[in-house]
């Protein structure tokens, strides 16, 4: 049972990620691949502020920062020098590469014995329980906070952007700039995901982002699953069902180890189950077609 | 009133596959006046209208709307004068949104996107009210992503769109290319109502010689890059159809 409290608790670090990646391909339609460097980069930062003995209070709002300023770059590298968005976001993730060893100054930072968030308020004796109750206020947060501006004018600008630039442009939006903050903000919750799994998990590692796009991608193809499925035009809904994506897919990584297959084909169990979930909607609806 | 001075406008220069799109126009388009463009593939019909909205920028040339100096303002600035319909439908609506959130974003074309909620039932009531004026019955549909609408219904809608905030200039480029007879025709139809009743300065490219004399109050010719033919309202009205038919003869 342990092992599913785990998986939840995963899920819900990586629900900032999932709705990241909602918002880059609302306005992209291809998720940003930023997200590799700006996760890890979110971890790094908050490790290195940890053991530097910042509160709270400036760490999560440097992570924030620093998350954003990675995405407005790859945003101004394809705005701004017309370089494709994906090219923009492997650009920005491999020179963040560099940036997170230097930040960090070794590949990994141990933080046992630091105090985090999830130590800092005990609302209940049983740590995994504790951990599970800050997560979920903070993933509740974030959600209001998402939801509302989604639904405000700026919003509803920013999520036609990816429809129709055409008529963005028209109906008087700067698109150059509606994508470097769509970029920003999504990259923001990227890193807060690094923030919470680092202190979740009680280390910063450089390779902690190696692939964790795929992550983020397969939360919202299983949301958008269900979008479709039941024809969702709710925004609350829809951000719900990106977070109960994140979960999923953790329980479906969870249940793979549990059967007993190999953690080094984690990844590969990660690959085939996104392609799953791609693929079989098109093959039921070429079916009925 | 719409001033275009000695416009040129040059894609690929000094490059083999350059090519000269517009070649010195000048041309005054009054207040309330809906000028039909005419004009074979490639003469550069829709590049002018693109130059007026300022999606493409002029080689050299000025432009002005309402005595304002346009001529290097983005599209996304000029939108504060200018509401377009494009040729295919989905580039006028945003196929995910909804009804509603698409006329919120056509409601505030002129101003900024802030963070404040603007769908609100006030709102939703207005724009059902607008809605009902199509005949459509959309007018209940209004929480349908646009993208579950057909073509017709979408183009009728973007027309729909342009006049929910203030509006002078109306580009209408190939509105009815994509659409069925009939649909085009409620488009057509609906378009000149609207022209009329906000007394809209229009420019409308078509192919439809019909609409062309159809609609309208006066009518230019375009052919490789300048202005072949220029009828003001009299001569467009002793315009005969066939006349038309043998401008491309």
């Amino acid at each position: 049972m342990d092992f599913y409290l785990t998986a939840l608790l995963q899920g819900l670090c990586f629900s900032g990620i999932a709705l990241g990646i909602y918002i880059s391909m609302k306005i992209f339609n291809i998720p940003d691949i930023t997200t590799d460097g700006s996760y890890t980069l979110g971890g790094g930062f908050t490790g290195v502020l940890l053991l530097h003995n910042q509160p709270s209070y400036i760490i999560l709002p440097a992570v924030i920062l620093a998350g954003a300023i990675a995405g407005a770059l790859t945003g101004i590298i394809h705005t701004k020098l017309k370089i494709n968005a994906l090219l923009a976001g492997i650009l920005v993730m491999t020179a963040l590469y560099s940036i997170n060893l230097k930040l960090m100054g070794r590949s990994n930072l141990p933080l046992n014995t630091l105090p985090t968030i999830f130590n800092l308020v005990n609302l209940v004796t049983n740590p995994n329980q504790n951990t599970l109750y800050i997560l979920l206020f903070f993933v509740m947060i974030i959600t209001l906070l998402i939801g509302y501006l989604l639904k405000t004018d700026f919003g509803i600008a920013m999520r036609a952007t990816g429809n129709s630039e055409t008529m963005i442009r028209a109906l008087g939006v700067n698109t150059d700039r509606m994508k470097i903050t769509g970029l920003a903000i999504a990259n923001a919750l990227t890193a807060v995901s690094g923030y919470l799994m680092t202190q979740y998990q009680g280390f910063a590692d450089i390779s902690m982002g190696i692939g964790i796009v795929i992550i983020g991608l397969g939360s919202v193809i299983i949301a958008e699953a269900f979008i479709n499925w039941f024809k969702i035009t709710s925004i609350w809904i829809s951000l719900l069902l990106v977070i109960s994506g994140a979960i999923i897919f953790q329980f479906v990584l969870a249940f793979t180890l549990s059967i007993g297959i190999d953690a080094t084909l984690l990844k590969l169990v990660t690959a085939v189950f996104v392609l799953l979930i791609v693929s079989l909607p098109r093959l039921s609806f070429n079916r009925s077609a | 009133m719409i001033e275009i001075n000695q416009i040129h406008k040059v894609f690929n220069k000094g490059k083999a596959n350059q090519v000269d799109a517009i070649n010195g126009i000048d041309l005054k388009i009054n207040d309330g006046e809906f000028l039909v463009i005419v004009g074979s593939n490639g003469s550069g019909k829709t590049t002018l209208l693109n130059l007026v909205a300022g999606s493409v920028l002029p080689t050299s040339g000025t432009i002005s709307i309402d005595g304002n100096d346009v001529t290097d303002l983005p599209d996304y600035k000029r939108s504060q004068w200018i509401a377009r319909v494009f040729q295919n439908p989905v580039s006028g609506t945003a196929s995910d949104l909804s009804i509603i959130d698409n006329f919120r974003l056509a409601a505030i074309r002129t101003k900024s996107k802030g963070l404040s909620i603007g769908v609100n039932e006030a709102f939703k009531k207005i724009v059902k009210d607008k809605i009902a004026t199509l005949g459509m019955g959309l007018e209940n549909k209004t929480d349908q992503p646009m993208g579950t609408l057909s073509g017709g219904q979408r183009q009728a809608l973007t027309l729909l769109m342009s006049i929910m905030d203030s509006c002078k200039v109306l580009l209408l480029d190939e509105p009815t290319a994509a659409l069925d007879p009939r649909s085009a025709e409620v488009v057509m139809k609906t378009a000149d109502k609207l022209i009329k009743d906000f007394n809209l300065t229009a420019i409308l490219i078509t192919h439809n010689l019909k609409d062309a004399y159809n609609y309208g109050s006066r009518i230019i010719q375009m052919r490789e890059g300048i202005i072949l033919k220029d009828l003001n309202t009299e001569k467009k009205a002793k315009l005969k159809q066939n006349d038309l038919f043998d401008w491309f003869g």
